[in-house]
């Protein structure tokens, strides 16, 4: 038996347990959801690293660490320094989840306006399971993963948001997501759903985040149910601990006119997977990602996007870049589908690399399958070193030359993060990046541009 | 204040200047003028420090010390500027912050005290006034999608703020309005001063009607084939570079 199958084994054995286990009154079609979600788990397993999608990536290590489900009611550990990762002048609706389960104490839900649903996804199950019948797995691909279908399968918590037709929420929803000591060797696998009927519109900021630096993994989905011309921006902050495993699916499907802009950031974790499918399901939707890794020693992350170009008129935009130093290593591997009737699509890709060091390693792989003939669609991928005439430039006057490394390295991210709407968000990141990237030099006038 | 002998640099093993001799004093202002591809960038740049420029023989003594030894950020600190030809564009980095760090670099060198933003943005409106350039333009990044006379008055404020001993001006004239050109003239004139120097590589005698030259010289395949007074831009103006780069031809254009 191979280390895979073993590790798979173990999993199967534990969704058979959680199976018996399941809370009586539970709706029917969920354990049938379950269910079906082993059995594909049952089929896949873990990716293995001659699969296409996988050979920039080998998930071995996560599949041979054999982490165990962390149970529940280690939501109530006592946390400290939460204000550490709360944004300073932010105001917003927050929902918090400690080692995968939701923590209502640690939470602000005050104040949402009628119409708008916010709340965890276990107590969704229970006091409207027929809303969520309707919306969850509905995004998920028929073959999908191994680590989707082991997320279904085991399915129990995480963050369910819910705008009704036309509703405007002001302040943005901070879903953040702690791991703590307490969940050494454990999987967090919060399972996320969002559903934005027609014309309504939301930001939400999903935020990984690891209280202390156990090895631990997070197997993390969302589904996002943009209607017709509703507006989701969305943010997936990844700061995990630096032993941590990070595995994250957004499964997104938008509706005629609808819109969804993303900010992927990574900065934490020793290991990162993410996949981001978004399929544009009627005519004129957009969808705008924009990706930044910032990553050191021996970090591994793996952006994998698909955009499903389904119907006429739809509109993409990425842009990507990864900044890595050390022994780091970043992937971005971006699939662009045009169906043969998604007339005058409009998709446009851009990934970049810097390389701070010669150990550093950055892999772009663009994938556009075009089978329609009338559509703008282009490319663009860049892997190299810092701009020698800026650095001159800089140089010229008269900062030094580490300064002008330094400072080009963070512009270089910065690109990216000015994009960010969300300004509470924007800076922090940017001065989080900035003492790092720039040493602890003064930045306040950089903030100016 | 500059003494340049016999300087001899190459590109990619390639010799472009072939022997550069020329003498700037303070508060000379010197003209170097020369057909496209004579070398007048590369002697501007080779004077700043730029790393793929080889410099193969002679020598470069400014204020007493060997230029060519300096990093090119300790030849800014010792007040050399040079304004591009093609300034950078730097996304991501903005134009307000380049200027304070740059004039805080230069005030440490010579143990002035680092100027506060109050001070520092007094200073910086003033300058801006001078070469008439938006304000908001100091707040975006540095010189990305500002249009070519935005750019080179940009390179102008510069200079105006870091006030240097030894400016360098690379084709800062080029493809200007008149009204840019005068700005640019402005901010060159109000520089000039007894301690200063100032070398302006151009094209065209246009600019030289804004700010008067004392010496004006003609590089042309690498070196320097003519000197004069300002009535020599006049007569370039007038004939070309042909009489003086084919001397043995004997013709004008
Ligand atoms: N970075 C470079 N790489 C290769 N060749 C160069 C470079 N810079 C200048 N040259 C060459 O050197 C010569 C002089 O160029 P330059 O100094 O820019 O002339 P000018 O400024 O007088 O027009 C030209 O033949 C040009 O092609
Ligand atoms: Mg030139």
């Amino acid at each position: 038996m191979s280390q895979n199958s073993a590790t798979q084994q173990i999993y199967l054995e534990t969704i058979a347990a959680a199976g018996k286990r399941a809370p009586a009154g539970m709706p029917a079609w969920i354990s049938e959801l379950q269910a079906r979600a082993a059995s594909r788990f049952a089929e896949v397993g873990f990716p293995a690293a001659q699969q296409e999608e996988w050979k920039y990536t080998d998930v071995g290590p996560i599949a041979r660490a054999g982490f165990t489900p962390a149970p529940k009611g280690l939501n109530g550990v006592d946390i400290t320094g939460l204000e550490g990762f709360l944004f300073e002048d932010l105001s917003c609706h927050r929902l918090v989840f400690v080692n995968g389960y939701y923590a209502p104490a640690l939470s602000q839900l005050g104040g949402l306006p009628a119409g708008v649903t916010v709340s965890g996804l276990a107590d969704a199950l229970s006091e409207r399971p027929e809303t969520l019948e309707a919306y969850l797995g509905r995004c998920l691909p028929d073959a999908s993963h191994g680590f989707t279908a082991l997320n279904s399968a085991l399915l129990a918590d995480g963050a369910f948001v819910h705008l009704s037709r036309g509703v405007s929420l002001e302040q943005p929803i901070h879903i953040l997501y702690v791991t703590t000591d307490e969940a050494e060797a454990m999987l967090m696998q919060p399972r996320n759903l969002i559903v934005a009927e027609p014309g309504s519109q939301a930001t939400l900021i999903e935020h990984y985040v690891a209280n202390g630096e156990a090895a631990y993994w997070t197997n993390t989905l969302t589904e996002v149910v943009a209607e017709v011309s509703a507006s989701v921006t969305h943010y997936r902050l990844q700061e995990e601990g630096p032993r941590a495993f990070h595995v994250g699916g957004l499964h997104v499907n938008l509706d005629r006119d609808s819109r969804f802009t993303s900010h992927g950031i990574d900065l934490g974790g020793r290991l990162v997977r993410n996949d981001l499918r978004s399929v544009l399901d009627a005519e004129g939707a957009e969808c705008h990602l924009n990706g930044l890794s910032v990553l050191g020693g021996r970090q591994h992350v793996d952006n994998h996007t698909h955009i499903d170009h389904a119907s006429p008129r739809g509109t993409s935009r990425e842009f990507y870049k990864g900044i890595l130093d050390g022994r780091a290593r970043g992937v971005f591997h971006g699939r662009i589908v045009v169906h043969p009737h998604a007339q005058h699509s409009d998709a446009e890709q851009l990934n970049h690399n810097l390389l701070l060091s010669r150990d550093a390693e950055a892999d772009s792989k663009p994938q556009l399958e075009i089978y329609a003939d009338d559509v703008k669609c282009s490319h663009g991928a860049t892997v190299g070193q810092l701009d020698a005439d800026a650095l001159f430039y800089l140089r010229s006057r008269a900062m030094d030359e580490a300064a002008a490394r330094d400072l080009l390295t963070y512009a270089f991210a910065r690109d990216v993060l000015q994009r960010i709407g969300l300004e509470p968000v924007r800076l922090q990141l940017e001065r989080r990046l900035a003492r790092g990237l720039l040493h602890g030099r003064d930045t306040k006038e950089l903030e100016l541009a | 204040m500059l003494s340049i002998r016999n300087l001899q640099a190459s590109v990619n093993d390639e010799p472009i200047l072939k022997g550069i001799d020329l003498e700037v004093n303070a508060g000379e202002v010197h003209a170097i003028m020369g057909p496209n591809g004579s070398g007048k960038s590369t002697l501007a740049n080779v004077l700043a420090g730029r790393e793929n420029y080889t410099v193969t023989g002679g020598e470069v003594i400014y204020q007493g010390k060997d230029l060519l030894a300096l990093a090119p950020e300790d030849r800014a600190r010792e007040g050399v500027f040079l304004a591009f030809q093609y300034p950078v564009e730097i996304p991501g980095v903005s134009n307000i912050y380049l200027l304070k760090a740059a004039l805080n670099a230069i005030r440490k060198h010579r143990g002035e005290p680092e100027l506060d933003a109050i001070d520092f943005l007094e200073l910086v409106k003033g300058k801006i006034a001078l070469v008439e350039m938006r304000e908001e333009l100091l707040y975006r990044s540095v010189n990305e999608g500002f249009s070519g006379g935005e750019k080179k008055r940009n390179e102008i404020l510069q200079m105006a703020v870091l006030e240097p001993r030894l400016a360098i001006l690379d084709e800062t004239d080029s493809g200007l309005d008149i009204d840019a050109l005068q700005a640019v003239a402005s901010g060159v004139n109000a520089l000039r001063s007894q301690e200063r120097a100032i070398i302006l590589v151009t094209h065209y005698q246009r600019l030289l009607n804004y700010i008067e030259p004392d010496h004006v010289h003609v590089l042309a395949e690498g070196r320097i084939m003519k000197s004069g007074d300002k009535g020599l831009a006049h007569e370039l103006e007038r004939q070309g570079y042909g009489w003086i780069t084919q001397p043995a031809a004997g013709t004008s254009p």
